[in-house]
């Protein structure tokens, strides 16, 4: 490379570098904001606040979800598996893919007594994906997926 | 056949979500042999003899517009 | 290596030769919008039609299998941009400066497709077409970014100068793609994490990898095409005063 290039690629690459440090340092004070929920281990040591519209997430509890006795109301855990959980509370209808065992994400406020009143229930799924047979021999064997 | 264009009724979303690609693909493969014949006949017409020259005054070749965009 | 080196070195100089690339590439882009297209169809077929359903989500999984293609070659197209624009800023090299002009069109149309089927997908699967997570966020900036590359081209008047910011624009909207591709590893999004991992074995069952396999290669070939297709004509605009474009458009 002749020298007037190689100025150019140096040049090249500091606008590079400039633009990616930039943004990193961006991303780092702005985590919060990008992430798009609370997880449950948040939720319960009281990083959320309350009172105002926030979104939490994680995975529906096994054997949690309750309805009433309109049929129109709904409660369900939210659990990380790791220990933190919290109750949900929601009048409206489900998205086809909420289920126990499956990932959820809530839309609403967070109650001072710690139940989330959600006023939005979107489904989380995950990256896996496998016809109902494979599946069905899955859980047959005790293997998670 | 009705079966599996209704998809377990999620046909509408699957079909659409096919055909918006098929057009998307349809049309970013066609625009660049319509680009390239719009240059080539903007040249036929400014070396035609007897005829007013189009371009060749130094502005810039127009940029090609596609369906695409 | 001293083969290799010579070899890459006269490649790198003959591509920066607009003539000897319209002239050698015909070819290459017939073949691989004729394969691609094939591969398409047929990954396409497959999966719309024998690919088994999912556990969940039942039959709108299959959108996956245009939803991932158009939204990793949106990324691929993106690099291969930024790359040219790094050899046009060293180089100054004409032909680099095409390539941008010939990809940004395609990747933006992959873009709106990934973001289109995707919003398709979302409805009857998370209960929601749209949600501002890092992923989808940060894709729609993708789709800002090729729209920038466009628009700068045609709002600074001067070629050359047109050229060299729209290079710089490449650039350093390189940084945006690692964040689409981490974003759902960083942050909590709504958008599940990649099923496919180098390194890893792929979450999705092999009954149903395959037609995605298929479409992804015949989506990379059709569109290596296409972005071939596209610089030729740029090529033929651009030097619409060379005396070999007008024996070949006399020629005709």
């Amino acid at each position: 490379m002749t020298p007037l290039r190689r100025q150019r690629a140096a040049t090249v690459l500091f606008v590079l570098a400039g633009a990616g440090v930039t943004l990193a340092v961006a991303m780092l004070a702005l985590e919060q904001d990008i992430n798009l929920f609370y997880p449950p281990e948040q939720v319960v040591a009281g990083e959320a606040p309350i009172g105002k519209r926030i979104r939490a997430g994680g995975m529906v509890a096994a054997g949690s979800v309750a309805h009433d006795d309109t049929g129109l109301g709904v409660s369900f855990v939210v659990t990380d598996y790791q220990g933190s959980e919290f109750r949900v509370d929601y009048e409206g209808l489900l998205p086809g893919l909420f289920g126990e065992g499956e990932g959820v994400l809530v839309a609403g406020q967070l109650r001072a007594d710690g139940v989330f009143e959600a006023e939005e229930v979107l489904a989380k799924h995950d990256e896996n994906y496998m016809p109902p047979e494979v599946a069905d021999m899955m859980a047959a064997t005790g293997e998670q997926p | 056949m009705m079966e599996w264009l209704a998809m377990g009724g999620h046909g509408v979303y699957v079909w659409s979500a096919y055909a918006l690609s098929a057009a998307a693909l349809v049309g970013v493969g066609v625009w660049p042999w319509l680009a390239l014949r719009r240059a080539r006949r903007r040249i036929a017409a400014a070396l035609a003899p007897n005829q007013p020259v189009a371009s060749g005054d130094g502005k810039r070749p127009e940029p090609g517009q596609g369906g695409v965009a | 290596m001293g083969i290799a080196t010579e070899w890459f070195r006269r490649t790198f100089h003959r591509m920066g030769s607009p003539r000897w690339f319209f002239a050698g590439s015909r070819g290459w882009m017939l073949g691989l919008y004729l394969v691609g297209g094939a591969l398409i169809a047929i990954g396409s077929a497959w999966g719309l039609g024998f690919a088994p359903t999912d556990r969940l989500q039942g039959n709108s999984y299959r959108i996956l299998y245009v939803h991932v293609p158009a939204a990793h070659l949106a990324e691929a197209v993106y690099v291969a941009i930024a790359i040219a624009g790094a050899v046009h800023l060293v180089w100054r090299m004409k032909m680099a400066d095409l390539a941008i002009a010939a990809g940004a069109p395609v990747g933006m149309t992959l873009t709106a497709a990934a973001l289109a089927t995707g919003y398709i997908w979302g409805i009857p699967t998370w209960g929601t077409g749209w949600v501002w997570d890092a992923r989808t966020t940060s894709m729609l900036v993708l789709l800002f970014l090729y729209f920038g590359l466009i628009a700068l081209r045609q709002a600074v008047p001067r070629a050359e100068r047109a050229a060299l910011a729209v290079s710089v624009l490449a650039i350093v909207g390189v940084v945006n793609i690692p964040i689409i591709k981490y974003s759902v590893d960083w942050f909590t999004t709504l958008h599940q994490p990649a099923s496919i991992r180098i390194g890893e074995r792929p979450s999705i069952d092999p009954s149903m990898l395959w037609p995605l396999a298929v479409n992804a290669l015949g989506y990379y070939l059709f569109l290596v095409g296409v972005v071939i297709a596209a610089l030729r004509a740029k090529i033929i605009e651009r030097e619409a005063k060379a005396d070999w474009v007008r024996t070949w458009v006399q020629g005709r």
